[in-house]
């Protein structure tokens, strides 16, 4: 019997397993080492109240950035939350109404189209019609990234609460859309805010859908219909910038982003958790 | 095969303690006792499945031709290749043909001669009573069997690698009655060539299969002896108590 | 009954609200093709979709442009980064669902989804400052001197050791989609029965066998599943590649020289457009984009439809 050269494979196999595995996490660990080695000295006062130095100066700060990241993400999410909730429920609460094979197939469809497409698509139909780049077309272009992933959260969360409690709030005589409104949605409460954290957490990490939407402003700006800055945006054009500044910046900037997004991804798991 | 005062561990709780059982070659023994007295616990301490489980320990031991197979050195692999097992619910791998997952054991080993695979899937088919029922679709699909089938593919399956020893827990209990008869059947000419222990919660079939029965209650086993002699005059009361439908 | 009254115009009216947001949502992927392909129409029409396509040279200044460098940038990249990808991210999946005492599993696990979560500028950072300088001074250096005077004939194949080029951006490209691989084959080998498993000890197998023969065949449509939905990652990826790949639309492609893919000529491009032609050919290469990953997406499931077992069925 062969069982010593089977053992020895068994063996090799349990290093190859490891070795692999490791493979992965060492640049992960490298990353985030230098992520926060480099970026922490990035992070001052100024970096976070003051607008950006002018290019080669030194100084100045992320204060347009961070909080354009805010407004376009928020604004996004508002309309991508209400397009994927409505989907949503429409195909878990509405089970054979006739628009949820075509919305299931766009929900996939959209789910595997990349990211920097809905940056043309926003360019096209909003920048190009509204004569310029605006923070509100960016937000068009998250919140389309965000529809598919807030569909298909809350169709699965919906889809696990049993028929029965349906059934229970409709003997109540109550109407099937107060049923929807007071009985479904509080249930799936938790993991409706989990979909939503989720989809927000994966958008605010983009740069390439804004770059000629938002496009980026060195000034602090609150106006939706005007060019606004954001992390992402702002990382890159700094990594790529000759300016020894505003790479130091970019790494702040990277660490910054990094622990927002950590942030956010640990409350939609906790959301989730709490039901 | 013998175990010497056998204790399962889960954790801190024993889920069989001190079990001496002899189990006769050639002979059918069953294991019988309500849910939850340990008989499959037992089961699977012979061919030492509890090793894939961290939190179960094992004390006493468990001899297959007078050695312990729980001695140091000794190789888990080698003692599940001498004794097979079939379980509650059938197990056809999905992704194998029925010809593939009866020679899955031999593939193990390395046997790539197609004349020898053959010919050991068309004995253990037999030997398992499903040659005639499959012989013209051995590449298709061994799930698209009945669950009877199934069972009896996993049967033979393990009859492929010639066990001395056959660990059957409740094969049938999740079979109709028709493919439950074809297995008691079948159980009657396998004892010819190997043997066999079998975990049952239907006294019937013990009485109707095996040769001889033990009978186990809390972990502990109350009384081992000639089948017909302990359903027909049981030596403790508690054996007559579940033999006569008292509980359980 | 109260409810039965006001209930009935209450539902056609909120259904009718659910029925025109799932509409804007078939509409906004409608428009979003139709857009693509409309706004690449000049380009489609000076060229020819197929001349588009198959069109080699992208030239601002004299006007010609085809999407060849840029597909075959996208295929060569994506490839090998998957390639790369993909054994480590099995490696890791198995090690979580199967070897690793659960303690140690979570923690990888977690780790590796958190490599999902950072964002691609964060890569490309990374790879600009501290990958490209390492792999210039320990691997293209080396390697081209080695050739230059062994193997000239190597050198064309190499190309100029810069660092910012093919192979960083293909190696950070592997890193980028490692976790979408390993994490769906992870969860698919976590369906798989332990009855399955136990089937397989008891024949007499060790552990990787049991792995090997009845783990990853059962699993092997959600590990396909994971295999696709990288390869459509690394498809659009675009930030960190556009970061590292140096952006050169031009054949041949050479091992450690620039490249460009569809997504990064656009990331690159795209604001700085002078002119319709250039602007309506960045969209059709746009619009070829979508229909790459469309047909990824479509064989993908089609493949998986077949492939799946059991319980990892979708």
């Amino acid at each position: 019997m062969n069982l010593r050269r089977r053992y020895l494979r068994d063996r090799i196999m349990v290093v190859f397993v490891y070795l692999g595995t490791l493979i992965v996490l060492l640049p992960l660990g490298f990353i985030l080492l230098h992520v926060f080695t480099q970026g922490i000295g990035a992070l001052n006062w100024d970096f976070f109240t003051k607008p950006p130095a002018p290019p080669g100066e030194g100084g100045g700060g992320m204060l347009p950035a961070i909080v354009g990241t805010f407004v376009i993400d928020l604004m996004a999410l508002a309309m991508g939350g209400l397009l994927g909730l409505g989907g949503g429920i429409l195909m878990a609460e509405y089970p054979d109404h006739p628009l949820n094979r075509p919305l299931r197939l766009v929900a996939n469809v959209l789910g595997g189209i990349p990211a920097i497409l809905m940056g043309l698509f926003a360019f096209v139909l909003v920048v190009v019609p509204m004569g310029g780049f605006s923070a509100f077309s960016g937000s068009v272009a998250l919140a389309i990234l965000m529809i598919p992933i807030i569909m298909r959260a809350t169709e699965e969360v919906l889809r696990i609460l049993p028929w029965e409690l349906r059934e229970a709030g409709l003997a109540l005589g109550l109407p099937r859309w107060r049923v929807t409104l007071s009985l479904i949605l509080p249930a799936a409460r938790g993991g409706i805010v989990t979909g939503l954290l989720l989809a927000l957490a994966r958008a605010a990490g983009e740069a390439a859908p804004l770059l000629f939407t938002a496009f980026g402003n060195p000034f602090l700006s609150f106006d939706p219909l005007g060019p606004m800055d954001s992390l992402p945006l702002k990382i890159y054009v700094y990594a790529i910038s000759p300016y020894e500044d505003w790479i130091r910046q970019a790494w702040g900037a990277a660490l910054l982003l990094a622990l927002l997004l950590m942030a956010t991804n640990y409350l939609a798991r906790r959301a989730m958790r709490r039901g | 095969m013998e175990t010497e005062n056998l204790t399962v561990y889960y954790g801190k709780n024993a889920g069989v303690r001190g079990v001496s059982l002899p189990v006769y070659d050639r002979k059918i023994t069953a294991l019988i006792g309500p849910s939850g007295c340990g008989k499959t616990t037992f089961l699977r301490a012979l061919n030492r499945m509890h090793d894939l489980n961290p939190i179960v320990r094992i004390e006493g031991r468990v001899l297959l031709d007078g050695e312990d197979v729980y001695a140091p050195g000794v190789d888990p692999v080698v003692i599940r290749r001498r004794v097979g097992m079939v379980f509650q619910r059938p197990t056809p791998f999905p992704t194998m043909s029925i010809f593939e997952n009866v020679v899955a054991g031999l593939r193990l080993v390395g046997i790539r001669e197609r004349d020898r695979l053959r010919e050991v899937a068309e004995r253990s088919l037999k030997a398992a009573a499903l040659w005639d029922e499959v012989k013209d679709r051995l590449n298709d699909p061994a799930v698209g069997l009945s669950g009877g089938q199934q069972q009896r593919i996993s049967i033979a399956r393990a009859l492929a690698v010639e066990p001395e020893v056959l660990l059957m827990d409740e094969p049938t209990s999740a079979l109709d009655p028709i493919s439950t008869q074809a297995i008691e059947d079948l159980l009657g000419e396998l004892k010819e060539q190997v043997t066999i222990v079998i975990v049952t919660h239907n006294m019937q079939q013990a009485a109707r299969v095996s040769d001889r029965t033990a009978f186990f209650l809390d972990g502990e086993m109350i009384e081992f002896g000639p089948t017909e002699r302990l359903f027909t005059n049981p030596a403790d009361e508690r054996t007559e108590a579940y033999i006569t439908g008292r509980f359980g | 009954m109260r409810s039965k009254i006001y209930g009935k115009p209450g539902d056609r009216v909120f259904t009718a609200l659910l029925v025109v947001l799932g509409l804007t949502v078939m509409l906004v992927a409608a428009l979003m093709a139709w857009e693509l392909g409309f706004g690449g129409r000049e380009a489609f029409r000076a060229f020819g979709f197929w001349g588009f396509l198959r069109g080699t040279a992208w030239d601002a200044v004299a006007e010609q442009f085809g999407a060849w460098p840029f597909l075959v940038g996208t295929l060569i990249t994506s490839a090998v980064a998957l390639a790369l990808a993909f054994l480590p991210a099995l490696a890791a999946a198995i090690a979580v669902a199967e070897y690793a005492p659960r303690w140690l599993g979570e923690l990888v696990a977690y780790l590796i989804d958190l490599l999902a979560a950072l964002p691609s500028v964060v890569y490309g950072l990374w790879g600009i400052f501290v990958l490209v300088p390492l792999v210039r001074d320990h691997v293209e250096q080396p390697l081209f001197l080695w050739s230059a005077e062994h193997a000239p004939a190597l050198m064309g194949v190499l190309g100029p050791p810069t660092g910012i080029g093919m192979l960083s951006a293909v190696l950070v490209l592997a890193l980028m989609i490692v976790p979408y691989a390993s994490s769906l084959a992870r969860d698919a080998i976590r369906l798989v029965p332990r009855s399955q498993r136990e089937a397989m000890y008891a024949l007499g197998a060790t552990r990787w066998e049991v792995v090997r023969r009845v783990v990853l065949p059962y699993a092997r449509g959600g590990i396909f599943a994971g295999v696709i939905l990288a390869l459509a990652r690394a498809i659009g990826e675009t930030m960190a590649v556009t970061m590292l790949i140096g952006n050169s639309g031009q054949l041949p492609y050479s091992v450690f020289g620039p490249a460009a893919t569809m997504a990064s000529v656009i990331a690159n491009e795209f604001a700085e457009a002078e002119g319709g032609l250039q602007l309506s050919s960045l969209l059709a290469v746009g619009f070829l984009l979508m229909l790459l990953s469309l047909a990824v997406n479509l064989v993908a499931d089609f493949i998986l439809r077949r492939m799946s077992v059991g319980e990892g069925r979708k």
